[in-house]
């Protein structure tokens, strides 16, 4: 048990650091290893478990059902700080560095630099993820439709977001 | 930066609750989204330039964004519990979902819901992409008022957004490219 408990944080404590860009880009290794290497869990399920975790934030949420499947509880747990706690770790350092040098110019002048920057990325995650192959035309009308709403009116999201979904569901996809 | 009447730094449980509310209601998606309306809308604990640079930061560590940014806006308001309470607000309510959907699967071995639910969740899902690119409209219109980071931006958009170029790419010139774009402006 403390054995499996150890290899489930040595895993994904490694695939934490990897995860470049958020938790997509790691997943086909996290596939291979738990299903290949340890042999904790099918194909099947993993794509079972990718399907059941994909609606839940902050993404990566993938890695509390591995660890449960493997250790239980227990195992939930450990998965969950070893995804998050080192990458975690490392934007704390991050951030306490930036903050060390507050008031200098030259940070001044990256943090203006910054701003288009994220605010360019911020647009196109979301057009990236719309181009999915599940997003057929019902889905996409329902992004447009949202994406105007809640630029232009005070809507709660809520309110949209609930919109959306009932229109899918009786629409069918 | 402080421009407006900010509040203080938040009590711990005011942080805490905050983020367990963000967690709560961002299933679905729009987390970002969710993250900028509360701390930025709701309690003005920062403002945008601030939340950029926070979310700019959040990207260049590996990692879930979003929960990076959380660690990041909480150590900036708190300190090291701040960054803890934070993240623990943030995937309480997540956690505690799954581990009830996996208790659910592994007992019935199939993925619980049915077409409709599934089709129901593509339809929040979809809503929720809208609702992070109208933060990221929103942003645009409050904090781009020059061409040169209004190209910066719009290079980003079409480069992952159209051509699919990977994230970290894509950072790699962009970053540079804004930087001078914005050195550029100051010696006009």
């Amino acid at each position: 048990m403390i054995a499996t408990l150890l290899q489930i944080a040595a895993m994904f404590s490694v695939l934490s650091l990897l995860a470049f860009g958020g938790g997509a880009a790691v997943l086909p290794d996290m596939q291979r290893q738990a299903v290949d290497v340890h042999h904790w869990l099918t194909s099947r399920e993993f794509l079972d478990m990718f399907a059941l975790s994909r609606a839940i934030p902050p993404g990566s949420m993938i890695v509390v059902l591995i660890g449960q499947k493997t250790a239980g509880i227990a195992g939930a747990v450990v998965a969950l700080l070893a995804m998050f706690g080192p990458s975690s770790l490392l934007a704390y350092a991050v951030a306490r560095l930036w903050h060390r040098t507050g008031g200098a110019a030259w940070r001044e002048t990256l943090e203006r630099a910054l701003a288009p920057v994220s605010i360019g990325v911020t647009i196109a995650s979301g057009i990236a993820i719309a181009r999915t192959t599940e997003h057929d035309l019902a889905a996409y009308a329902v992004t447009v439709v949202t994406t105007l709403l809640l630029s232009l009116t005070r809507l709660h999201p809520l309110a949209v977001m609930g919109g959306g979904a009932v229109v899918l569901a009786l629409t069918g996809v | 930066m402080a421009n407006r009447s900010t509040p203080g730094p938040p009590s711990l449980a005011t942080l805490f609750l905050s983020f367990l509310a963000i967690g709560s209601t961002s299933f679905g998606g729009g987390l970002l989204g969710w993250i900028r309306r509360e701390l930025v809308e709701r309690r003005g604990w920062i403002d945008d330039q601030q939340f950029l640079v926070c979310f700019g930061i959040s990207q260049m560590v590996p990692g879930a964004t979003n929960v990076n940014l959380s660690v990041i806006v909480g150590t900036q308001l708190r300190g090291v519990p701040g960054a803890l309470v934070a993240i623990s607000g943030l995937l309480l309510a997540p956690f505690a979902i799954l581990l009830a959907l996996g208790t659910l699967y592994f007992a019935a071995r199939n993925v619980p819901g049915s077409g409709t639910l599934n089709a129901a969740l593509v339809g929040a899902g979809a809503a929720a992409i809208g609702f992070n690119i109208a933060t990221g409209i929103r942003l645009a219109h409050h904090n781009i008022r020059r061409v040169g980071p209004a190209l910066v931006a719009g290079a980003i958009i079409i480069g992952i957004g159209i051509l699919r170029i990977p994230l970290l790419e894509v950072l790699l010139v962009m970053l540079p490219a804004s930087l001078a774009v914005t050195l550029l402006e100051r010696a006009r």
